[in-house]
């Protein structure tokens, strides 16, 4: 009950913001300058924090980093399952529950990726994908302290995620599902490896980023949003915006 | 005397540009201009400097800089004068040159393979792409956007890295710096020449 009432709370503020910049393709700003504060923080936290360890975690052996990788990858696709359930894409659900079956089990835990060498390919979605795929608007933007870019729709995306995801009831909640529980030192530990997983395998972007950028706040937050909204569509496609240029 | 000089000298101009001259099939042009690319940044005998050059020769012959200044620009391009737009074009195309070297120098020692090409109209043709990082990270997909409008003369316009556009990036990153200084262009033509000074 008390679920219901958090959800119907956050239902009414998602459709609020999401009101003010009901456009799909780019995203306003909620608070710039509270944005570019709190980004600037992270910058200071990765250069201190994620950084290091990420240039760290890229001097293992291939193995022991492909393993992790595969890890965490699979146990996020845990909250990709209820996620196509919501889509009504029973494909994808199909190759989320097949890719997690076979390689918890085949693949030790997840450390081995053996459905992907039978094509099975899923892709990660999330709560703020599927109201995308509802056409449902970004909001406005805003930088959260650690977490990074997120939007009005994204943000509430990611806290109704902890409770939708299987892997979150188990660990953050300590619940318990087909007889298995955890911690919330669990769900923190799998989402700082996923953190520095995801920065060590940029590197180089990120740095070459730095580099060439006048405004990296601003390359970072057209970066986010377009790769939300790839993800949302499962697919890329800018051909209307340069069709304008030839006008 | 004189005449063999300047015969030499159109001799050394006429095989330097051939050789600079790629294909005009969308995917066999990508293929061949990031190979060469990529064998001239790797390329121990060259010091820095040559390397640049080259890489500013080929950028300016075969990617649509003027293009993609204009799209970066967004809207204000159907506002701003022409002496505006002709110094942001000035000025682009130094801040292009200088941040596509050091892009370049920074995936040099990667294995490039073209995959297949997607002809979207009879203007552009998407080329697809992999990178596969020296240092064994991930693999890279990398899309070209190649403008065919001159079937004889196709001419880059955007790279897109996973799904994501580097014009467009470029672009709203541009739009931000407008918008938080009343659109002025001049503001954007500073920021792109202290870049460039760096």
């Amino acid at each position: 009950m008390q679920l219901v009432k958090k959800l119907k709370k956050g239902l009414i503020i998602l459709s609020v913001l999401t009101l003010i910049t009901p456009a799909v393709y780019s995203a306003e700003e909620c608070f710039e300058g509270t944005s570019r504060a709190i980004f600037k923080f992270n910058m200071a936290l990765d250069d201190i924090v994620l950084e290091p360890l990420a240039k760290g975690y890229n001097k293992l052996p291939s193995p022991i980093k492909q393993g992790t990788s595969n890890f965490t990858s699979n146990i996020g696709l845990l909250l990709s399952i209820p996620n196509n359930l919501l889509q009504g894409n029973f494909q994808e659900l199909g190759q989320s529950i097949g890719s997690f079956a076979i390689n918890s089990t085949v693949g030790i835990l997840g450390f081995f990726n053996p459905a992907e060498k039978i094509g099975l390919k899923p892709h990660k979605e999330d709560v703020g994908q599927t109201l995308g795929s509802y056409g449902i608007g970004p909001g406005c933007y805003f930088v959260l302290p650690v977490l990074g870019p997120t939007t009005a729709r994204d943000g509430f995306g990611l806290l109704v995620d902890t409770y939708l995801d299987p892997f979150a009831h188990i660990t953050l909640r300590e619940k318990e599902l087909f007889s298995t529980s955890g911690n919330s030192l669990d769900y923190y530990s799998v989402k700082a490896t996923t953190a520095i997983d995801f920065r060590a395998d940029n590197e180089k972007n990120f740095e070459s980023l730095e580099k060439n950028s006048i405004d990296l706040y601003s390359s970072l937050k057209s970066i986010y949003l377009q790769d939300r909204e790839n993800k949302i569509k499962n697919s890329f496609d800018d051909s209307d915006e340069w069709g304008n240029l030839d006008k | 005397m004189k005449r063999i000089g300047i015969y030499l000298v159109s001799l050394v101009l006429f095989f330097s540009n051939s050789l600079l001259a790629y294909s005009t099939n969308p995917k066999d042009f990508v293929n061949e201009l990031v190979n060469d690319a990529i064998s001239k940044l790797s390329d121990k005998n060259l010091n820095e400097d040559q390397k640049k050059t080259f890489i500013e020769k080929i950028a300016l012959e075969n990617v649509d800089i003027n293009a993609l200044g204009l799209y970066t620009l967004g809207e204000l391009r159907k506002s701003s004068n022409e002496e505006s737009i002709l110094n942001y074009q000035k000025s682009f195309e130094k801040y292009f040159l200088k941040s596509l070297t050091s892009r370049l120098s920074d995936y040099s020692s990667s294995k490039f393979e073209v995959i297949e090409e997607d002809k979207k109209s009879s203007n552009y043709t998407i080329v697809q792409s992999k990178v596969t990082p020296s240092d064994g990270g991930p693999e890279i997909k990398i899309d070209w956007r190649v403008y065919t409008k001159n079937p004889d003369k196709p001419l880059i316009r955007d790279l897109i890295v996973e799904g994501l556009s580097l014009a467009r990036t470029q672009k709203e990153e541009f739009s931000s710096i407008l918008s938080s200084n009343n659109n002025d262009i001049k503001i954007l033509i500073n920021k792109l020449d202290e870049f460039t000074k760096k």
